[in-house]
């Protein structure tokens, strides 16, 4: 977890185009962009773009007036695109050049575009389009792809999405600051850990607030019982869209042990309400320590009999190696992020220092990317969080409630937050105006920058394998159209 | 083969024996409201609640609006409040979800709606900003543990084969046409089933920018399943209590 406020004066802001010579200086130097966002204000649109250098983060800003807009940068720093479709959709801000200002989700005024869109055409007498969504055959979120194929080959993937577009962001503007929890843990009902850590994390930075230690490891806990639940819960579904049935049935009834004992630790299945600003909702008592050894001595023993039938059986061989690939150098180009990033050789973890000193947490990666690639680092990283937990509550560790209290905001600061959800890097990026009011609440979520590997990873398969890249990256919907 | 079979040993039989006495330990669920009036003046409870779903004299929760956060409980300073592992919960109707002192929720069988579909449901789920919170919870109850199909009800992936439409989210300004499309094609007699705070009355988002839920006026639900999301206990309950299956 990487967390940090600083004053909005303190903050480098730099004139146009200085600003983006910069941006593709620090992608030249292999600095990552985390980031890239706007903000309105009087002078026009306020850009903060959020670098990573180790631990730290790197921020610079620039003022562009929206109708004269700036020189896109994409085409140097791909890892940005998503980022500027999202300034001109969301802002209106020219971006002179971009090769596809598609809207990331078709906000506000542009949701009527959305069924008139010209998706892209391959020419050829015998190219044809399979157009599936926004209602897809399963209990899942709804969104559009749109492929283009010469027989069962897909020359292009084109995945349009906004079906889930709630109005997120403007929400946790217009409600009281320290009591966005519950907001946040619905993001991504998934991701609900990762989300409300990074949003506590960003306010009690405002707030100057010192987190009892215990708390933000019982946060560390929920953080890694939410990715091994979900993990499984991707085995799971991956099986079954195989046809791998004691994959599917096995990996799934793990994932309800995983879950139970998120409830037994906090009450809820998914995690709601184990964190708020300030507090903590998670308890660990000498009972319930017993309980979650026991459940992850379970875990551990039956996953390993099922990882071994999973990873030696030629079924599922056959129909994940080599499928799906996403190569290392696209998936850096592309600045995929989390699972996606880490099973293409890509290492970006921020499980880095504070409770993680402590107890240190392996990083897998795998070098291949294909959809293999991502179950088995599925599978390697249930059992690294399974080490990591084991060695916490192999200790006399007791967590306890708290009520949720932090001191008043601090004026003109901007806090950035980054948590290793699941998926990858969930970022919340929060700005105090003079008063100590909120003025700005960006979230992202990692499946905006992660869409795109998807994307291109299909191309040149079988379109019969789309399920299976789709559940192996198992993107989110509402994370992206918030 | 022995690799499957060690596989199959350490499965054992994993469904839950009785769904219909099952209370999962330390879920929080049907709140009880103790009887008697309140501290005079007092409204920490209506004032922390992120959705609106507690009204004073009486004192009563709206569990189409609970998310189940357990803020009220901790706030109030007579201790009125308290939520339980008791999952079997919902309602024919929005007002049957309005809890009271010392009340609970009833769900009255359909004798219609029983006839037809009391051996045979097949439910077709549609999300409308959904959080995957509730697709996560709709997808369980088709697992080993839960195993809803035991009841002759299944999940299916066209409107043309469902009986009933099971709506979670808020239901987005995007997803109207969808949803309504969903629901032209499916053939009658046919009912919706609304699932989570978001469906039964907007939730956290009642109101956002992106939420227009014209449908559920028209389509008025046979069936609100109430929570944040709901346990898969909670739906497969409703479900059989709807259809009258002991």
């Amino acid at each position: 977890m990487i967390a940090q406020a600083s004053p909005i004066s303190e903050i480098e802001m730099l004139p146009t185009k200085e600003w983006a010579a910069k941006v593709v200086e620090r992608a030249h130097a292999g600095l990552r962009p985390v980031t890239l966002y706007g903000r309105r204000d009087d002078a026009g649109v306020v850009l903060t773009v959020v670098h990573q250098d180790a631990a730290r983060l790197q921020v610079s800003r620039t003022t562009v007036d929206p109708a004269r807009g700036y020189h896109e940068l994409t085409s140097s720093v791909p890892a940005l695109h998503c980022f500027e479709r999202e300034l001109h959709e969301q802002l209106g801000v020219r971006v002179a050049g971009h090769p596809w200002l598609k809207p990331v989700r078709f906000e506000g005024g542009d949701q009527a575009a959305m069924a008139t869109y010209p998706f892209y055409r391959v020419d050829g007498k015998e190219v044809h389009e399979v157009a599936v969504g926004p209602i897809h055959a399963g209990v899942i979120e709804p969104g559009s792809f749109r492929f283009m194929c010469f027989g069962e080959h897909v020359i292009h993937l084109e995945i349009q999405l906004g079906y889930q577009h709630r109005g997120v962001e403007a929400r946790l503007l217009d409600r009281d600051p320290k009591k966005l929890a519950p907001w946040c843990e619905t993001i991504a009902g998934d991701t609900t850990i990762a989300h409300t850590w990074a949003y506590a994390a960003a306010i009690e930075r405002l707030a100057g607030h010192q987190l009892d230690p215990q708390h933000e490891l019982a946060r560390a806990v929920m953080l890694e019982l939410e990715r091994i639940a979900m993990h499984l819960a991707g085995l799971s579904g991956l099986a079954a869209d195989l046809g791998f049935l004691p994959g599917a049935s096995t990996y799934g009834r793990l994932r309800t042990t995983a879950i139970n004992t998120s409830m037994r630790l906090c009450g809820s299945r998914f995690g709601r309400s184990a964190i708020r600003a300030g507090g903590s909702g998670v308890v660990l008592d000498d009972e319930l320590r017993d309980v979650v050894r026991a459940n992850l001595a379970l875990l551990r023993h039956d996953g390993a009999i099922m990882d071994e039938c999973f990873e030696a059986a030629r079924s599922v061989r056959h129909r994940l190696i080599g499928v799906g690939t996403v190569s290392t150098e696209l998936a850096a180009q592309l600045g995929l992020v989390g699972m996606a990033a880490r099973s293409a050789g890509v290492a970006i973890d921020a499980r880095t220092g504070g409770v993680y000193d402590r107890h240190a947490l392996a990083s897998c990666t795998r070098p291949t990317g294909d959809c293999w690639a991502r179950a088995q680092l599925r599978i390697a990283e249930i059992t690294a969080s399974l080490d990591w937990l084991d060695g916490v509550v192999a200790e006399p560790v007791t967590f306890h409630k708290a009520r949720g209290v932090v001191a008043a905001l601090a004026p003109s600061q901007l806090a950035i937050a980054v948590v290793e959800g699941w998926r990858g890097e969930v970022v919340h990026c929060v700005e105090t105006g003079p008063a100590g009011e909120l003025l700005h609440y960006k979230v992202q979520d990692p499946s905006l920058r992660n869409w795109m590997g998807l994307a291109l990873a299909v191309r040149g398969n079988e379109i019969s394998d789309f399920p299976i890249c789709n559940k192996s990256f198992d993107l989110s919907y509402c994370g992206n159209d918030l | 083969m022995f690799k499957s079979l060690r596989v199959r040993l350490a499965q054992g039989n994993q469904a839950i024996a009785d769904v219909r006495t099952a209370k999962p330990v330390g879920f929080r669920g049907l709140p009880t409201i103790a009887a008697g009036a309140c501290a005079t003046g007092c409204t920490a409870c209506v004032e922390i609640c992120p959705t609106a779903a507690i009204r004073l004299e009486p004192l009563s929760i709206d569990l189409g609006r609970c998310t189940f956060c357990n803020e009220c409980v901790e706030v109030c300073p007579e201790h009125k409040l308290a939520l339980t592992p008791q999952p079997r919960m919902g309602a024919t109707t929005r007002e049957g979800l309005i809890l009271e002192a010392e009340g609970r929720t009833t769900i009255r069988a359909n004798e219609g709606l029983a006839r037809v579909f009391k051996r045979s449901l097949k439910l077709r789920q549609v999300s409308a900003g959904g959080c995957n919170g509730c697709e996560l919870e709709l997808n369980a109850t088709a697992n080993v543990n839960f195993d809803l199909q035991r009841f002759g009800i299944e999940w299916v992936a066209s409107p043309r084969h469902a009986d009933a439409l099971v709506i979670s989210g808020p239901l987005t300004r995007t997803m109207r046409d969808a949803v309504r499309l969903a629901w032209d094609a499916m053939p009658e007699p046919r009912f919706v089933v609304a699932v989570g705070a978001c469906a039964i009355s907007g939730g956290l988002y009642d109101g956002a920018r992106g939420v227009e839920r014209g449908f559920l006026e028209e389509a008025i639900p046979a069936l609100y399943v109430p929570g944040c999301p709901p346990h898969p206990l909670t739906f497969v309950n409703a479900v059989l209590d709807l259809l009258g299956v002991a």
